[in-house]
C-alpha cells in the first residue's frame, strides 16, 4: 500500500496534498485566535489607543487661529514684518469682517486665549475690542485700520500682528517649545523669560525625586525580598502578608494615612514629642514639601520592588554560596560576588518598574507635596484643569510618555511583557 | 537560614542586626495601615491620638465618624457611584479580557507580540496621560452622545466613567488568565470535542472551571483598579459620577474630616477580604492544575 504513496505527495484523508491541508487547518487556527482577541483589541484601540493619539496630535495642532480668522490669515502671510510698517486696510479689512463673525459665534475669546498664551495681554484687548466690533458693518463702516486702533493701541503695535502671523500656521511646535521654556516669538525661538522658566526646572525634579524613589525602593526592598525568600516558607508567607496588604490597599488609604503621620501635629511628630526628642515649639516639618512626597511614594511604591526581587531571589540556588564559603570566601565576598550578581535582574525589574510608576505620579504628591514636592503630571493636570491651556498639557504629557515608553522598552528587553506577574 | 552553634560573635552582631533592620522595614510598610484603624474611632475632631485614647478610655472612642459616613449624603451617593461603576466595568473587562486571553494563548497567533504590547498599556501608560487623553476623547464621545443621539447628561457620564475604568481593568484580566491558560491541558478540549462537544459547551464545561480561578482574581484586580481609580474618573467624569475615592481626595485637598479615616478603614477591610479571596484562587488554581500549592 505504501509503494504507491512514495511516488505522488502525502495525502491527507479526503485526498488533499497533506500540505495544503495542515496549511488551512493552521490558517482556521489563527482565523479563530484573532477573531477571539479582535473584540478586545477594537475596544482598546478606540477608548484608549485613540485618545492617547489625538492626544499627541493636539499638542501640535492649531488651527485656531486660521479657522477663526479664515480672511486675515492669507493676507497677513504677504506683509513683510520687518519692514516696520503695519499691514495694509486690506489686511484690517478682513479682520474686521472675520472678527464680526467670529464675536457673533463667540468664537473670539478661544482665539483671545490661545494667543494670549504667546503675548500677554492680548486677550484683555480681543475682549474690548468685541463689544465695539459686534456693532461694525463690513461694507458701511470702512475704512477700518483707524477704527481699530481707536478701539485698542494694541491694534497699531507691530508686535501684535507678528503675533498673529507667527502663530497662524495650522501646525505648531510652540507648544513643544513652551514645554521645555522656550518660546515661538517672530524673531525666531528664544528661551522664556527667566520667571517663567520653571518646566525643565519641574522635570528635573521629577527625575530626581522618581531616581531617589528609587534608589530609598532598593535600599528597603533588597533586605525584605532576601529574608522572604531565605525564610522556612510559613514563615515566609505570613511576614509576605505584610507587603501585600499595603499592596492592595487604595492609595488614597495609604496617602491620607501619611498625611496622618507626617502632619505637625500627626502621629510621628507627637511620639517624637513625647519621646522628648523634639521640642513641643519646634515640631518637625515633614509635609507639604519634598520629604514628604518622598517618604509617602517609598512607602506606596515599595510592594513593587519587594515583589519582583523576591520571585528572582527565590530562584538563585543556595548551594552557590555555600560552594563559595566552603572555598574560603568571606561572608561579605560570598554575597557580593556570587550571590549579589545573582540577584541583579530583579533589582533592575523593580528598579524600572518602580521609576515607571512614580515619574507619573500624581495623587500623592498633590495631597502630600505642598508646592516644592510637586510633580510634571500635577502640572498637567493644572493646565487641564484650571489654565486651559490644552496644547501645553498636551505637550507635556507627551514628553512624559515617550520617556515612560522608552524605559518600558527597557523593561521588556530586560524582563519582557509576558513575565509581568501580579502579587 | 538559623544561626549555626559556631558563628562567630561578630556574625550574631550583624544576624541580629540584620533582623532588626528588616523588622523596621516592616513596621514601615505596615505603620500608616495600622495607625489609621484606630484613630477612625476617634470621639475627637482630630487626625491624632488624643489622651484620653492613649489611655484606653472608652471615653476616648466613638463610632461618630462612621456615623457621619452612612448619614452624609455626599459621602453615601459616592459610595454607590463607587458600587455602581466598579461592578459594570469589572464585567466589561473581565468577558472581553477572558476571551482575549483564550485567543492570545492559542498557539499560532499572528503579530502576538504586538498585540500583548497594546492590551497591557494600559497599566504602563501613566494615569494622568490616560486621563490626559480620555479627557479630550471621552469630552468629544459625551458630546456625540447627547447632543445627536439625544442620551440623557447622566447616563452619557457613568458611560463614559465606565468606559474609561474598563480599558484600565484589562491589562489585569489578560496578565492573570494568561497566566492560569499557561499550564492549561489542551488535550482536554482535544477529548471534550473528540466526545461530540460543541466548541460553546467546551469552553463552559472544560475549560472555563479549570482557569475559573485566573478568571475571577483577574476580575477582583479590574475591581480594585476601578474601585481605587481617581484620576481618571476626576477629568472623565462629572460632579454626578463622585466616586469614593474622588470624595476621599477632595476631603484631603480641601475640608478635611476624620471620617476619611472611617472610609480609610472601611476600605482596609474590603482589601483584606479580597486579599484572602486572591489567595485561596491561586492555591486552588495551582491544586486544579496539578501544581502543589506554594
Amino acid at each position: 500500500m505504501s509503494d504507491a504513496a512514495d511516488t505522488g505527495p502525502v495525502l491527507a484523508a479526503d485526498g488533499t496534498p497533506l500540505k495544503r491541508s495542515l496549511a488551512r487547518a493552521l490558517r482556521v487556527q489563527k482565523t479563530r485566535a484573532l477573531l477571539l482577541i479582535a473584540p478586545l483589541l477594537v475596544f482598546v484601540l478606540i477608548s484608549f489607543i485613540m485618545p492617547i493619539a489625538s492626544m499627541l496630535f493636539r499638542s501640535v495642532e492649531n488651527d485656531i487661529v486660521r479657522n477663526t480668522l479664515p480672511e486675515t490669515v492669507p493676507l497677513l502671510a504677504e506683509w513683510d514684518a520687518t519692514s516696520g510698517e503695519l499691514p495694509g486696510e486690506e489686511v484690517y479689512a478682513a479682520l474686521a469682517r472675520d472678527m464680526i463673525v467670529a464675536v457673533n459665534a463667540k468664537e473670539h475669546t478661544k482665539l483671545a486665549t490661545r494667543l494670549n498664551y504667546e503675548q500677554t495681554g492680548i486677550a484683555s484687548m480681543f475682549r474690548k475690542s468685541g463689544r465695539q466690533i459686534k456693532k461694525w458693518d463690513p461694507v458701511a463702516d470702512a475704512p477700518f485700520k483707524d477704527k481699530f486702533i481707536e478701539l485698542h493701541e494694541g491694534w497699531g503695535e507691530l508686535e501684535t500682528w507678528k503675533t498673529i502671523q507667527t502663530h497662524s500656521s495650522t501646525y505648531t511646535s510652540g507648544y513643544f517649545l513652551n514645554a521645555i521654556d522656550m518660546q515661538k516669538t517672530p524673531e525666531g525661538i528664544q528661551a522664556q523669560p527667566e520667571n517663567k522658566q520653571i518646566l525643565v526646572k519641574l522635570f528635573i525634579r521629577t527625575l530626581i525625586m522618581s531616581l531617589i524613589i528609587m534608589g530609598a525602593c532598593i535600599l528597603l526592598g533588597y533586605p525584605v525580598a532576601w529574608i522572604l525568600a531565605n525564610l522556612p516558607a510559613n514563615k515566609a508567607n505570613l511576614l509576605m502578608i505584610l507587603v501585600l496588604l499595603p499592596f492592595w490597599t487604595s492609595l488614597l488609604v495609604r496617602t491620607s494615612a501619611w498625611k496622618v503621620m507626617l502632619q505637625q501635629q500627626g502621629v510621628i511628630n507627637d511620639v517624637l514629642v513625647w519621646i522628648g526628642l523634639v521640642d513641643d515649639a519646634n515640631r518637625l516639618i515633614m509635609i507639604n514639601n519634598q520629604f514628604g512626597t518622598i517618604v509617602a511614594m517609598t512607602h506606596i511604591l515599595l510592594p513593587f520592588m519587594i515583589l519582583p526581587m523576591y520571585s528572582v531571589m527565590q530562584t538563585i540556588n543556595p548551594s552557590y554560596v555555600r560552594a563559595a564559603k566552603s572555598l574560603g570566601a568571606t561572608n561579605w565576598t560570598a554575597f557580593w560576588r556570587v550571590y549579589f550578581p545573582q540577584s541583579v535582574p530583579g533589582i533592575g525589574a523593580g528598579s524600572i518598574l518602580v521609576f515607571i510608576l512614580a515619574i507619573g505620579y500624581y495623587i500623592t504628591p498633590e495631597i502630600v507635596g505642598g508646592t516644592k514636592g510637586v510633580f510634571i503630571s500635577n502640572r498637567i493636570a493644572y493646565h487641564i484643569s484650571s489654565s486651559l491651556n490644552w496644547g501645553l498639557a498636551a505637550a507635556l504629557g507627551t514628553i512624559l510618555l515617550a520617556a515612560v515608553l522608552i524605559l518600558y522598552w527597557a523593561y521588556d528587553k530586560i524582563v519582557g511583557i509576558d513575565n509581568v506577574k501580579l502579587g | 537560614m538559623s544561626l549555626p552553634t559556631y558563628a562567630t560573635f561578630g556574625q550574631r552582631v550583624w544576624y541580629y542586626t540584620f533582623r532588626f533592620i528588616c523588622a523596621l522595614i516592616f513596621i514601615f510598610l505596615i505603620t500608616p495601615i495600622l495607625v489609621v484603624l484606630p484613630l477612625s474611632f476617634n470621639a475627637e475632631d482630630f487626625f491624632t491620638f488624643t489622651p484620653e485614647m492613649l489611655r484606653l478610655d472608652p471615653e476616648g472612642y466613638s463610632l461618630k465618624h462612621y456615623r457621619d459616613f452612612w448619614n452624609n449624603n455626599e459621602w453615601q451617593r459616592s459610595f454607590k457611584n463607587s458600587l455602581i461603576i466598579a461592578p459594570i466595568a469589572t464585567v466589561i473587562s473581565v468577558s472581553l479580557g477572558t476571551l482575549a486571553a483564550i485567543g492570545l494563548s492559542q498557539s499560532h497567533v499572528p503579530f502576538r507580540r504586538a498585540i500583548m504590547a497594546i492590551l497591557i498599556s494600559p497599566m504602563i501608560v501613566p494615569l494622568i496621560i490616560s486621563a490626559t487623553g480620555m479627557f479630550f476623547f471621552y469630552s468629544q464621545v459625551g458630546n456625540f452622545l447627547e447632543g445627536t443621539l439625544g442620551f440623557n447628561k447622566n447616563f452619557v457620564g457613568y458611560v463614559k466613567v465606565v468606559l474609561a475604568h474598563a480599558v484600565l481593568g484589562i491589562p489585569f484580566v489578560i496578565i492573570t488568565v494568561t497566566a492560569t491558560l499557561v499550564g492549561f491541558d489542551r488535550s482536554l478540549t482535544r477529548a471534550a470535542a473528540n466526545m461530540g462537544a460543541d466548541p460553546v459547551t467546551t469552553f463552559f464545561k472544560v475549560q472555563m472551571p479549570l482557569i475559573l480561578p485566573g478568571v475571577i482574581s483577574g476580575g477582583l484586580f479590574a475591581f480594585i483598579t476601578s474601585f481605587d481609580e481617581v484620576v481618571v474618573v476626576l477629568f472623565v467624569g462629572s460632579a454626578s459620577q463622585k466616586t469614593l475615592p474622588w470624595q476621599m481626595f477632595t476631603g484631603l485637598r480641601e475640608q478635611i474630616s476624620p471620617t476619611i479615616l472611617a472610609v480609610a478603614t472601611i476600605l482596609v477591610v474590603i482589601s483584606i477580604a479580597l486579599l484572602t479571596t486572591v489567595e485561596l484562587l491561586r492555591r486552588r488554581s495551582e491544586r486544579l492544575r496539578g501544581i502543589r500549592p506554594s
